[in-house]
């Protein structure tokens, strides 16, 4: 009997307590465990939780390697405190094919830091125009059940109430980026004040909650789950919540940058801030916290979208949107959230493993941390305080709008299946 | 002042002292010999990645006559439509030693980008970005307007200047707003609904949709250009409706003040915001303008290059003149 | 920093009389003023230069055109500290072609602000002759000027300064030496 023996963390940050896995699982958990062979990790006051689960991350390969290969976004991942993740499909060539899910699939394997789960494109090519084999990426080896074209938006009301129902046949969920294409060409960044002052093209918040509107009521008609993608306006929060007072089928996500960064930040027109949706107003923060405190988001996914220096190193129109997360978003989560008292970490443990493994149909994680469950877990040094030093960071990338920012929390052991893939605050991989 | 990015950079104490600055320069270009040695030796980029020749040479024409050298890099094709990217641009000039960069970008913010990046070290000066702002074209209306209208002297406090056509995509609006509004003049919008910017009532200044209503009321009117790729974008109807609605034309000129001056950063779309016999009215300003934008341009390189570099050591001892005037 | 010792050197009732001996100098060497015109040196030669003409129309009656000539972007120190004011140049009326310019500085130190002078008239027009007057002469020429009228030569230290003032500019009339002592600022 070897495996590992955690003496003294604090489940859920509740009571301490010993906590042994073996095979994979957690085999006891209980005051004054005997370590017999096993490895003793002295998690004394460190904060333990089922290991998270994202639900939006890019991990760009195939394709665009030099930003991201599944092995550094898996490093990072589990330095976040991540045991799985779902790989959007905006690859090039996109998932939209068993053939490519199962590479990324297996290339998660390989890296063997985290599960990565791929997401399947809804149409061919993300060209919006039809459907990409479903049927097919599900029933592959990677067992696709989330679907998303993120980045862009299935904006035909045909095509996604096509996509809502034929999912049905495998439990398939539909991620949607909400985006009215028309309201949002050549847009920039949000819409509002600064927009007018910066003389940047503006991101209404209408384009965004325009469409979450229609798929709910969609969803709702064909009896489909709809999952909502990086939702960024009080005004999508609302719509979310009244659809889940209907009873409407509905899940929703929001990033950490959305939770704490506020368009502002784009006064000196540095891309790090470029982001898609676009960074909002303090209200619509605000607003994002309210929603995730009281359940109406139900998850907290990163949109990890890591990018080449020259992608960003240029001016504000010519940049790619999107910034990294994988590796701070605990710590964002934990300012944002768990100081100003919005969420325990029972909170925590539902809005980034829990929930988000549900919607993501993966057996394995988010379990309860008790006897019998899978070891997946973290621990975390909740009273730490840690600088984000960009050179540092896992990823291949460097675009983090968090650079010299100092955040709470730290991860200092990441378990995947019993294994250990961060120990101290390092990769073991 | 380090550089000139946005016509907010300036408080009311700097901006008076610009005009002041090119209210006396303005006189040398009035002499036969119109060349100063001031810049002599100092390099000056025009970095146009925008065609824009009249602000280009009016830049050129401000260097020139300062005695800088001025090397012109028109650079169409920027990392937008994947050329050589700003920033190696931006290194290339650097490495060639250049003072300041005079910046024409399609990019709102690139000028900013120049500056705050560490690509260069030298000065900048937005030459006009995207759809931002423009604001040596600010700094020459609002010279134009007080030569005409207060003297040559001080601010603007109390005129009434009224804006009309393309706000949402004028840089040249956003920049004379910012600092018409520094100067202490009234500043009056007046557009279609479709373009004025989201937030415009936050802006130091009033709105209109109604011209008719806002003309008498006003001491300077500056018609602005309806770019052709507006036209059929839905913003309005049919140019004829607009010109209509917001055009200048000889029947509102009537409704002006006698003292009332037309004003057009041009170029201009004659027919369209402003009938051809407005544009070349006594009234009409537009030829000074350019006049003006010389002196205004030699004003701004000026008071960024005329003395030490920011961030050199200052020396202990200036030879021939070490301390303040009155002093030696 | 220490603090410069201060001593005065010319006292009101003393500038006004300099003035006046400069004055009957040029006019005694100009055969009348009848071609002179004054073109002063901002901040202080201007008023100066001013006074001049008042006190030569008060002694022979001639009306002596006075313009102000700033030099500011013909210096050749621009860069050894931040940018300067410009001041106006207005020529004097009649302008200074054919006519026998008298550059008009309160102080003639290294004779660099005379050189920009120099340069600057020459973009104005043609004198047939320029001529210097300063009310204090210092010392230490850096360039080959010298001044034609001096009204007072006051040998100086290099660590000294010598500070005019006129009561149009600065309410009084006085000039003073100061002695700047090691490694206080000049």
């Amino acid at each position: 009997m070897a495996g590992f023996l955690l003496t003294g963390a604090h489940p859920y940050g509740e009571g301490a307590t010993d906590i042994r896995l073996v095979d994979g699982v957690i085999a006891e958990v209980g005051s004054g465990l005997t370590p017999g062979s096993a490895e003793v990790i002295d998690a004394a006051g460190l904060v333990a939780l089922p290991g998270l689960v994202d639900l939006h991350t890019h991990l760009r390969e195939p394709g665009r390697e030099d930003a991201e290969t599944v092995q550094t976004g898996s490093r990072a991942a589990a330095l976040g405190g991540y045991t799985a993740v779902h790989a959007m499909a905006n690859t090039e060539p996109v998932a939209d094919t068993a053939g490519v899910v199962e590479q990324v699939w297996r290339l998660g394997r390989e890296a063997g830091l985290v599960d990565v789960q791929p997401i399947g494109a809804v149409t061919v090519g993300l060209r919006g125009e039809r459907l990409a084999e479903l049927g097919a990426m599900a029933d592959s080896v990677a067992g696709v059940r989330v679907f998303s074209d993120d980045g862009l938006c299935v904006s035909d009301a045909v095509l996604m109430r096509r996509a809502l129902e034929y999912v049905r046949a495998f439990d398939g969920v539909i991620a949607q980026h909400a985006q009215e294409p028309r309201l949002t060409e050549g847009a920039q960044m949000n819409e509002g004040i600064r927009s007018g002052v910066l003389g940047m093209r503006g991101w209404p918040g209408v384009a965004e909650e325009a469409v979450i509107a229609r798929d709910v009521l969609l969803a709702a008609h064909v009896g489909s789950r709809l999952h909502v993608c990086h939702v960024s306006t009080a005004g999508s929060v609302e719509i979310i919540r009244i659809a889940k007072e209907r009873g409407m089928p509905v899940t929703a996500e929001v990033t950490p940058h959305h939770l704490m960064l506020t368009e502002e930040l784009i006064d000196g027109y540095d891309p790090v801030y470029k982001v898609n949706p676009p960074l909002r107003t303090a209200d619509d923060v605000a607003a994002l916290r309210a929603g995730l405190a009281d359940g109406t988001i139900d998850v907290v996914a990163t949109d990890h979208a890591p990018h080449t220096p020259e992608a960003k190193d240029c001016e504000w129109d010519a940049a790619a949107f999107g910034m990294l997360g994988l590796q701070t978003a605990l710590s964002v989560v934990i300012a944002t959230m768990v100081h100003p008292g919005l969420l325990d970490w029972r909170d925590v443990a539902d809005r980034m493993s829990v929930r988000p493994a549900q919607i993501g149909q993966l057996d394995a994680h988010g379990a309860k941390l008790a006897v019998g469950a899978p070891a997946n877990l973290v621990l975390v040094d909740a009273g730490a305080e840690v600088v984000v030093e960009v050179a540092e960071l896992a990823s291949r990338s460097r675009n983090t709008p968090y650079a010299g920012m100092t955040l709470p929390g730290k991860v200092v052991a990441t378990f995947l299946r019993g294994a250990p893939t961060v120990l101290d605050g390092k990769a073991c991989r | 002042m380090k550089h000139l990015l946005s016509a907010g950079d300036l408080d009311h104490d700097t901006a008076v002292h610009v005009l002041d600055t090119a209210e006396r320069l303005a006189r040398i270009a009035d002499r036969p010999v119109k060349k100063l040695p001031t810049l002599r030796g100092r390099t000056v980029v025009n970095l146009f990645f925008e065609d824009s020749t009249r602000t280009r040479i009016s830049f050129e024409a401000a260097a020139k006559r300062l005695s800088a050298d001025v090397i012109n890099f028109s650079a169409k094709g920027s990392s937008v439509s994947k050329g050589e990217s700003l920033k190696d641009t931006a290194m290339t000039l650097e490495a060639m030693g250049t003072d300041a960069v005079i910046v024409r970008h399609s990019c709102s913010g690139a000028p900013h980008r120049l500056a705050n990046s560490g690509w260069i070290g030298g000065h900048v000066v937005n030459a006009g970005d995207g759809t931002h702002e423009h604001p040596t074209q600010a700094l020459l209306d609002a010279f134009t307007m007080r030569r005409r209208l207060r003297g040559g002297v001080g601010d603007l406090a109390g005129l009434r200047v009224t804006l009309v056509g393309d706000v949402l995509h004028s840089r040249v609006a956003r920049s004379n707003v910012l600092l018409l509004s520094t100067l202490g003049a009234a500043v009056t919008l007046v557009a279609p609904p479709t373009l004025l910017p989201v937030g415009v009532e936050t802006w130091p200044c009033a709105t209109s949709y109604d011209l008719d209503e806002t003309l008498p009321g006003s001491d300077v009117v500056m018609m602005l250009r309806v770019q052709s790729e507006r036209m059929n974008a839905s913003f309005f109807p049919t140019t004829r409706e607009y010109s209509r609605r917001y055009g200048l034309d000889r029947a509102r000129l009537g409704l002006l003040p006698e003292h009332t001056i037309v004003m057009h950063p041009g170029p201009m779309n004659r027919g369209m915001e402003i009938a051809p016999d407005v544009a070349d009215s006594a009234r009409s300003t537009i030829v000074e303008q350019v006049t003006n934008g010389v002196s205004v341009r030699m004003a701004v390189l000026y008071l960024l290059l005329g003395g030490a570099d920011i961030g050199a050591p200052a020396p202990a001892e200036a030879i021939g003149e070490p301390v303040p005037a009155g002093v030696a | 920093m220490a603090v410069p010792l201060r001593r005065c050197l010319v006292q009101p009732a003393d500038v006004a009389r300099v003035i006046d001996r400069i004055a009957h100098e040029i006019l005694e060497k100009s055969a009348g003023a009848r071609d002179v015109a004054l073109l002063g040196i901002p901040t202080r030669g201007a008023p100066l230069a001013r006074r001049l003409a008042a006190r030569m129309a008060a002694f022979e009656g001639v009306e002596v055109p006075t313009g102000s000539l700033d030099i500011t972007l013909y210096r050749d120190d621009l860069r050894m500290r931040g940018v300067r004011a410009l001041e106006p140049t207005t020529e004097p009326p009649g302008g200074i072609d054919g006519k026998l310019v008298v550059l008009v500085d309160d102080v003639l130190f290294s004779g660099r602000t005379v050189r920009a002078a120099l340069d600057a008239l020459g973009e104005l027009g043609r004198p047939r002759a320029v001529q210097l007057a300063v009310l204090v002469d210092r010392g230490h020429r850096e360039l080959p000027i010298r001044a034609d009228y001096v009204g007072k030569n006051i040998p100086t230290s290099r660590t000294e300064n010598v500070a005019v003032r006129l009561s149009e500019v600065d309410g009084v009339d006085e000039v003073w030496l100061d002695t700047v002592t090691e490694g206080a600022p000049a």
